[in-house]
């Protein structure tokens, strides 16, 4: 039976191993793993659900275009403006574009997308299906011998893994663009000689990291919003609440998932 | 008016339930149900609102698992198939939700669509458009194929609910109260429709309703549902004959005037 069964039975356990709170904290994991499980498992698993992951992946990536495009450039300029006057301090000016490189694409473009993805594709996510399972549109998807979780978890899933990637690239290189605006007027620094500068002391490891950190983040807020919104319950109440624990859970992971990848590349980068 | 029961023969039995159970939380709402459904019957559900009605048929569509009892639907128990035999199951039967479930980020075409091309994945795109119009045709709302559902009254609603579970010709269906909230022809429509769906697809049909029209109308029998227990099972005469309170006050509120 559905991912939902599983839920409503356990709900209806009188007795607990531990204490109410400590038990469904434990199967709040259980059918977080299951949940997960179910993803990998599905993903791979014809038929495939081609036309809702393309419309998603246009959602999530195309329709987010706008807010990042204005943040990452803003960021880029903001945080050029700021570093100015330290590096001036030490006549080290022309150090701005490799700092301004390594700042943005090894944490502010990965950072930044991902909490803007958090709160707006994993808001929309979890306000979505917990409305449609609140108004008993996946239980109609189920009795109609479809299958909603391929329908509509998979194809999201698979649309934030990979679009929030795309965006972190795009994001980074906005970011730059700004930077490189600000670093113009002010030294009077070329494309060129400002790009060039940026790449250089960005090493492989740095992208191929934040490529990664940006696919983990991508899967986590998909997972998240879709895990929050497909098993709301209790009304259009529960369907708010599916929404904020999408953003909040994920927004959480996020910064969890930064600090452990962070620490690991640190380790790696003197081994290279 | 109905002519005549469907042979209530124990070989023609294609829903059984028995014995169940079910509680959510501290609320015991299914104390001991027990059912027969025969093949080509339609049956009414009667009972009071919150008595458990909705809970009982989706424990039958295996949305719902009960906490004791068995439901064996078309030769399979229910609660105990896997994935793919639910999937298979679920195929064969059709369910009306109360609240009709429309997809509403959809339009009435992709929401007919839907079961069909995932369940049919041979079907050419002339056949997919063919049974979508068919069926739309026979619920009476052709033109309203390009429509999303929040451009739909509640009845159209419920006509593209039972539409979308017709397109996949169940042997079952399962309406949760098909004409609630509907004006008196509307209501007069879909009984007929109802029984249209038992003649032309030989359809086994379960339907909860409140309105004593639509179960004389469609009904070949009558099962009334009280206290978690059904306490009346027959023909629509044979029920409201008895001198049981409850039962008649099923029929006195609906029939008699309340001055
Ligand atoms: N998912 C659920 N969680 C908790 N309680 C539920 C749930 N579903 C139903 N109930 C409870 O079960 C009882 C029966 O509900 P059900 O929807 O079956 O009633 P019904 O007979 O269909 O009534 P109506 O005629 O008003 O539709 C109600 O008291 C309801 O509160
Ligand atoms: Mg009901």
């Amino acid at each position: 039976m559905g991912q939902n069964s599983g839920v409503n039975n356990a709900s209806n356990n009188r007795k607990y191993l531990v204490s109410a709170t400590i038990d469904a904290f434990f199967l709040g994991i259980y059918n977080v793993c299951r949940f997960i499980g179910r993803v990998f498992k599905e993903v791979f698993v014809p038929p495939y659900e081609f036309k809702e992951i393309i419309k998603q992946c246009y959602d999530v990536g195309y329709r987010s275009l706008a807010l990042v495009s204005l943040t990452g450039f803003i960021t880029g300029i903001v945080f050029t403006k700021q570093s100015r006057p330290s590096l001036s301090e030490f006549g080290a000016t022309s150090w701005l574009p490799s700092l301004i490189g390594i700042a943005i694409i090894r944490a502010l473009a990965p950072l930044i997308t991902a909490l803007i993805a958090a709160g707006k594709v994993g808001s929309n996510i979890g306000a979505e299906l917990g409305s449609m399972r609140v108004t008993e549109q996946i239980d109609a998807m189920e009795v109609s011998a479809t299958n909603p979780f391929k329908f509509l978890v998979v194809s999201r899933v698979i649309a934030t893994t990979l679009m929030v990637p795309l965006l972190v690239l795009y994001t980074g290189l906005v970011g730059m663009l700004g930077s490189y605006l600000n670093v113009n007027t002010n030294e009077a620094t070329s494309f060129t000689a400002f790009f060039k500068d940026a790449f250089t002391s960005i090493s492989f490891l740095d992208i191929s990291a934040s490529l990664i950190k940006a696919v983990v983040y991508g899967f986590t807020i998909g997972v998240t919003g879709c895990y929050q919104g497909y098993n709301a319950t209790k009304g259009t109440a529960g369907v708010g609440r599916a929404a904020n624990a999408a953003v909040v859970v994920s927004m959480f992971l996020v910064f969890l998932e930064e600090i452990i990848i962070v620490q690991v590349v640190n380790y790696i980068r003197p081994l290279l | 008016m109905k002519e005549q029961l469907p042979r209530a023969d124990k070989n023609n039995i294609v829903i059984s339930v028995s014995g169940l159970v079910k509680s959510f939380g501290q609320l015991q709402v299914l104390k001991n149900v027990s059912l027969d459904v025969y093949k080509g019957e339609n049956l009414v559900v009667l009972g009071r609102s919150g008595s458990g009605k909705s809970v009982l048929i989706k424990i039958i569509a295996g949305l719902l698992a009960p906490d004791e009892g068995t439901v064996n639907v078309l030769g399979n128990e229910v609660n105990k198939l896997d994935f793919k035999g639910l999937q298979a199951y679920r195929r064969r039967i059709g369910f009306l939700f109360q609240s009709s479930a429309l997809y509403d980020s959809m339009t009435v075409r992709e929401n007919l669509e839907f079961p069909l091309v995932r369940n049919k994945r041979n079907l050419s795109m002339k056949e997919v458009k063919e049974a979508v119009e068919g069926v739309l045709e026979s619920v009476g709302l052709p033109d309203s194929i390009n429509k999303i559902p929040s451009e739909l009254s509640g009845g159209q609603r419920k006509r593209i609910g039972i539409a979308r579970t017709l397109i996949l010709h169940p042997e079952i269906m399962l309406y949760d109260e098909p004409t609630a909230g509907l004006d008196p022809i509307t209501c007069v429509e879909i009984n007929h429709l109802i029984n249209k769906v038992q003649k032309e697809y030989n359809a086994t049909s379960v339907i909860i309703t409140h309105d004593l029209t639509c179960a004389k109308e469609t009904g070949d029998s009558v099962a009334i549902l009280y206290e978690g227990q059904f306490i009346e099972r027959g023909s629509f005469e044979e029920v409201f004959k008895t001198s049981n309170t409850i039962v008649r006050q099923f029929y006195d509120y609906n029939f008699t005037t309340t001055k």
